[in-house]
């Protein structure tokens, strides 16, 4: 996948020189080698600095809320999907953007990468589907498909559904046996397991938001938890005040989430908060049929009313 | 709700018109019946509120 960095640049520098766009949002080597940065470049020459590899994690349609400019983006399946939610709610305008789609085969998961070394990860370096990274306990090289992120396993559009330019070619999309299995398994918990497993889930949180400033959804002004008149919710580290928060965000990302895992990836303690906003993508799927961000134009279930939407749970 | 652990009857939905007066009875009935079941919900108390306790 990182072979197709050459006509990201390429397509990148030309829209840049050309002046069809004012700034183009993609990636650049961060500051560890693992983590690589969003970065939005205006010249054509500072191109150079972009990269694509596994560790593109992040979702890049989350720089685009409320701009006004012209915007060249990156986009891989995910983002792309985020970027036609934006359109939708009126966060961006079609006409703003031009898309660079890139066919993805999954992102490598940090977590995966430093236990693979047993400690932190101090060189990365990726050819075809190999990647080496180097850490304390010497140097490993895996295939890609070993360490992927779990939201990678169980994607459903690695290929970018709206695009301008393509920087790749389409790759096979995953075929899957039980997209769910891992809600599933929560679901056959009764009520006090179920609270048990969010408490441990949850145990490292330190209320950080790095997953709701990753996130392409959560662009309001002023979230609910900054919020003092009134509080919503306690600001500390109370375990109920973090796991009312977590609650919350779930419930604001139903119908909307499209599990490009940016909330996980930006986690400094694994956290592995996708448990909440799965379930909101199940339902949606079971009750409504829908998968967010397939289709240019259409409104999502829970902002849409219909005569036969399940009404089960309501007297 | 439920699916992150807060127990079945905990949480109730209803649309009652102005009209319903005993649809509304009824339902009041209903969830004071089930809150009353359920017992108090200690899941939701704060950290310092039960070291107080």
């Amino acid at each position: 996948m990182s072979g197709n960095i050459d006509r990201i640049k390429e397509i990148a520098r030309g829209l840049l020189e050309t002046e069809k766009v004012d700034v183009v949002i993609g990636f650049k080597k961060g500051t560890l080698p693992v983590m690589s940065e969003p970065t939005i470049i205006r010249k054509a020459s500072d191109t150079e600095t972009l990269i694509w590899d596994a560790t593109c994690r992040l979702n890049l349609c989350n720089y685009l809320t409320g701009r006004k400019d012209r915007i060249g983006i990156i986009a891989k399946g995910c983002d792309a999907r985020n970027i036609v939610g934006h359109i939708v709610e009126n966060k961006i305008k079609r006409d703003q953007l031009v898309i660079i789609g890139v066919p993805c085969t999954g992102m490598a998961d940090k977590k995966a990468l430093s236990d693979l070394v047993g400690g932190e990860v101090t060189a990365y370096a990726e050819a075809g589907d190999q990647i080496t990274v180097k850490g304390p306990a010497g140097e490993k090289t895996v295939s890609r498909s070993e360490v992927l992120q779990s939201n990678c396993r169980s994607c459903i559009k690695r290929n970018p559904v709206i695009f301008d330019e393509m920087a790749g070619e389409p790759v096979e999309e995953l075929v899957l046996e039980n997209r769910f299995a891992d809600v599933e398994k929560i679901e056959a918990m009764d009520a006090g397991a179920k609270w048990g497993y969010f408490e441990e889930l949850l145990s490292g949180c330190t209320r950080c938001y790095a997953c709701k400033n990753a996130c392409p959804l959560c662009y309001c002004p002023t979230c609910f938890v900054d919020e003092s008149r009134p509080q919503w919710v306690g600001k500390g580290t109370d375990p109920i005040d973090i796991r009312t928060y977590h609650f919350l965000r779930a419930f604001h990302c139903a119908g909307r989430c499209t599990d490009c895992g940016a909330c996980e990836a930006a986690c400094p303690m694994d956290i592995k908060m996708r448990a909440f906003t799965r379930k909101g993508v199940k339902d949606c799927v079971e009750k409504y049929g829908w998968e967010t961000g397939m289709k240019e134009g259409v409104r999502p279930p829970l902002d849409t009313f219909k005569t036969d939407d399940p009404e089960a749970f309501i007297r | 709700m439920e699916h992150m652990g807060i127990e079945k009857g905990r949480l109730h939905y209803s649309w009652i018109s102005s009209a319903e007066s005993t649809k509304f009875v009824e339902v009041v009935k209903e969830v004071t019946d089930a809150a009353k079941a359920a017992g108090p919900n200690t899941n939701f108390v704060k950290r310092y509120m039960k070291e107080a306790e």
